[in-house]
């Protein structure tokens, strides 16, 4: 039934669209509008990464050298948002856009043209949201959490709030897209409990989407009209409580933590038993791993808010189940240690990734667990220890699995292979580089120094410095990344395979490769045998 | 690298040896500082032993783990000829691996409940002091010393003219030249500290003026935040009389990280002739041409003012 509505709208079964414009700016095309995402979030990823190093920059040494605090207040804040809205989310949701069809044998994503609308509000979104750093008040720089009335203060916040938004209705309506394609365009045969965990991923993540991006949105609401129609809802002088807007925020703030996560656990999932030719370790127990941990992710916000004064009984509370997430997390790391465990492993770049993943994941947990420690947390809370536990978790977690994902399926995509040589390049000068900038900002925060702060005091001098060392070699490694993707999509003469990996399964590499522009136009016969993970008897 | 800087890094070795080694409790950061310090203060070794025992969980665990896959990786390549096994279940194992865990945790939530709740008690307190934040200054208000009331006591504490004239962007001037003795204060110093006494159990109650802000010392082992609107209390028993720096924990504008926290912590003697001095100089302040705009105000703020909350339209640089 599904299947018959997509069907007719395409009269042409066999290629793209010839003109520049038909193909990529009115595009229905589940693989096109995925690439745009991606292109998108690789754009926005060197935008926010130019903010990082400037940032890097500034804290090279003591004493303001660069630039004056408010622009620095700016950087942070925009550095955040543009990662986190415009590269870490956009990217997964053009892997999701670019599999999910070719991996539960579905023609194209169930509702193509609200596809390309939450596609296109992007760059708008993203346009509004970076044009304030050239207005006169400049950008916003109360910190990505917006905390009024800090935020209330900035002249961009209407910007801001627009461009949330925009974002937010983006989100929604590419997990709307999902959670359909998901539900009602599977293959004949393609039970729920034989997906890919990548699909599963993406599934729980888009009720995840669902649920907390209106939150966020009223959330933005508010401040706006506390600043511009009078309300009080977070102005005491009016009735109203700071605090509240901070319950709300991380309302979202935390299911929108594991948006970013979940994924790249579903991308771990599918590299890891390629490579060890094996197949994944407890199916089932990864499944329902991440379930927990998104149903978990509902009740334990305010632990980012141990230091605003909570009650006693809500600071216990929130710390317990906090903790409780360690044990799913827990049994996801030694699931994949025990994929690996047993079987005849290669290490190609995907995989590379995959295991820097699962190790410096596991290191931003261990910290995650030490800040779930609400007298620990006292002393940890908004310093630097705090920074290198997320980037730990966002840069060599979700970022490398992004990354992990484009190597593994890049060849799929553009039907060649990339160079494997720079991609270990990448890999080595990535991995090492991300240590050298991040693993000391843990001491820098077990030390005293708040982050936040454009200057400080000459004690946190070296592990600055060594940081931002790091930080621009880190840098300077995602232009190998950039070179072997312009390479591996249009230079490279080494053709791919339809299988590409030897150890890999599933219904994308049954497909040729590069993928045909529509697939699937007719239900593949589904073998148990194909699949990563229906043959296994659970 | 220049012979300032070979000193420079000299010195730091040799603090760094003596942090690890020396078993020195050091108050305020220093250069290569591993570790969170162990702070001045009764309660304030709650957080210093469970980040160290937490640390250590995560160490043991991450060895057992990393140490497993590294064998993995040595031992099941294709390149040596491994062949992949077939098995994708051990219910055993999944339970052994899912119920260590949660002992660990009852363990480490036990502990940390219990620093938690003896930090959320501040009963019995001999010694009150009311902190506002401001941006991008502090002021302390003294509200009760041995159940007596105060209401003459009180100032403003910012970033100290040093600190300030060398932080402005192109001033050229050295960072490190900013020192009080021997120790670097740049950015960790204010014109006027908050005093109080050792051995005294003090009640903090913290709010803000303009925006959130959080009040800071890293040897007293917390921060809590000062929100407009709310007032917060924690509590603090500092054992060594000393100096104790900390800086405002949460954004809270262009100068956030331009106003910082000075405690010097001193004998209970020593103490009370300071605040007999503080009063009298209040009680006269015709008399006293040092005194500064801040404590000028102090008549007019008393203790139990409520805080003025509408959100100024700050200038922005």
């Amino acid at each position: 039934m599904s299947h018959a509505a997509t069907h007719d709208q395409h009269d042409d079964h066999h290629g793209a669209p010839k003109s520049f414009f038909q193909r990529w700016f009115m595009s229905t095309n589940h693989k096109d509008i995925g690439t745009l995402y991606l292109i998108f979030a690789l754009v926005m990823f060197f935008i926010g990464g130019s903010f990082a190093m400037l940032i890097r920059a500034e804290l090279f040494k003591p004493g303001l050298q660069v630039m004056q605090p408010y622009f620095f207040n700016q950087l942070t804040t925009m550095h955040a948002l543009v990662m986190i809205f415009g590269a870490i989310m956009p990217a997964f949701v053009g892997l999701g856009n670019w599999m999910i069809p070719l991996m539960v044998g579905a023609p194209d994503m169930a509702l193509p043209r609200m596809n390309n609308l939450s596609f296109w509000i992007l760059p708008f979104a993203f346009t509004l949201l970076l044009s304030t750093l050239f207005m006169a008040g400049g950008g916003p720089a109360g910190g990505w959490t917006m905390y009024p009335p800090l935020s209330l203060q900035s002249d961009s916040l209407a910007y801001v709030v627009f461009a949330v938004h925009l974002m937010g209705i983006s989100s929604i309506m590419g997990a709307i897209n999902i959670i359909a394609t998901i539900l009602n365009m599977r293959a004949p045969g393609m039970e729920l409990l034989k997906m890919p965990v990548f699909v599963w991923s993406w599934l729980i993540t888009a009720f995840l989407l669902i649920a907390v991006m209106p939150v966020l949105a009223g959330a933005v609401t508010m401040l706006l009209t506390d600043k511009y129609f009078g309300t009080n809802f977070f102005n005491p002088g009016g009735g109203g409580d700071p605090v509240l807007y901070q319950h709300i925020f991380w309302f979202f703030g935390h299911p929108e933590v594991y948006i970013m996560i979940l994924p790249a656990f579903g991308i771990i999932s599918e590299i890891i038993p390629t490579f060890a030719r094996k197949p994944i370790f407890g199916y089932k127990a990864m499944v329902f791993a991440i379930a927990s941990i998104a149903f978990l992710s509902f009740i334990v916000w305010a632990h980012h808010m141990f230091a605003v004064g909570l009650p006693l009984g809500a600071e216990i509370f929130f710390m317990y189940a906090t903790m409780l997430i360690a044990v799913p997390t827990g049994v996801k790391v030694f699931n994949w240690v025990s994929t690996m465990w047993g079987g005849s492993m290669t290490f190609e770049t995907p995989m590379l990734f995959a295991i820097a993943f699962v190790i410096l994941f596991t290191i931003g947990g261990f910290s995650g667990l030490m800040l779930a420690l609400v007298p620990a947390d006292f002393q940890y809370h908004d310093t630097y220890f705090v920074v290198a536990h997320f980037h730990y978790v966002l840069v060599t977690g979700a970022l490398f699995a992004i990354i992990a994902a484009t190597y593994y399926w890049l060849p799929k995509w553009s039907g060649r292979m990339y160079s494997e040589f720079w991609a270990k390049m990448h890999f080595w000068n990535s991995v090492i580089w991300v240590n050298v900038l991040f693993f000391p900002q843990h001491f820098l925060g077990l030390a005293g120094m708040p982050r936040r702060i454009p200057d400080y005091n000459v004690a946190f001098a070296n592990f600055n410095m060594i940081s931002s060392i790091g930080g621009f070699l880190f840098g300077a490694s995602q232009l190998i990344f950039l070179g072997v993707l312009i390479h591996g999509v249009w230079f490279s003469r080494k053709k791919a395979t339809d299988r590409v990996w030897e150890g890999a399964k599933g219904l994308e590499w049954t497909v040729p490769s590069p993928a045909p522009h529509h697939t699937f136009d007719v239900p593949p016969v589904i073998h148990d045998d194909e699949l990563a993970h229906g043959h296994v008897n659970d | 690298m220049t012979s300032g800087g070979i000193r420079r890094s000299f010195t730091a070795w040799a603090t760094l040896a003596l942090a690890l080694f020396g078993g020195v409790a050091h108050a305020n950061p220093s250069p290569y500082q591993l570790n969170m310090e162990r702070g001045a203060s009764t309660w304030s070794q709650v957080p210093y032993h469970l980040n160290n025992i937490s640390l250590g969980v995560c160490v043991v665990i991450g060895i057992l783990v990393f140490g497993a896959m590294f064998i993995a990786m040595f031992r099941f390549r294709k390149s040596r000829g491994a062949v992949a096994e077939k098995w994708s279940h051990n219910t055993m194992l999944e339970v052994v691996w899912t119920t260590i865990p949660v002992i660990i945790l009852v363990v480490l939530a036990y502990l940390a409940t219990g620093g938690l709740t003896s930090w959320a008690d501040t009963t019995g307190s001999q010694m009150t002091v009311k902190v506002t934040g401001y941006q991008w200054k502090w002021r302390y208000d003294y509200v009760e010393y041995l159940g007596k009331p105060l209401d003459k006591v009180g100032f403003m504490s910012k970033l100290d003219t040093q600190s300030d004239q060398t932080r402005q962007l192109g001033s050229g001037m050295d960072p490190y030249a900013v020192k009080e003795g021997d120790e670097n204060t740049y950015l960790l110093n204010v014109d006027k500290p908050l005093v109080v006494p050792v051995d005294t159990k003090i009640r903090f109650v913290i709010t803000g003026a303009d925006v959130i802000h959080s009040w800071w010392v890293p040897a007293l082992g917390w921060k809590l935040d000062a929100i407009p609107g709310i007032i917060n209390a924690a509590w603090t028993n500092i054992q060594t009389p000393g100096t104790y720096r900390g800086q405002c924990a949460e954004l809270c504008g262009q100068d956030h990280g331009f106003m910082p926290i000075v405690v010097v912590a001193k004998s209970k003697a020593d103490f009370a002739k300071w605040l007999a001095e503080q009063q009298a100089q209040s009680a006269a302040p015709a008399a006293s041409p040092a005194a500064t705009p801040a404590a000028a105000s102090t008549a007019a703020a008393p203790a139990s003012a409520q805080v003025a909350a509408a959100p100024a339209a700050a200038k922005q640089g």
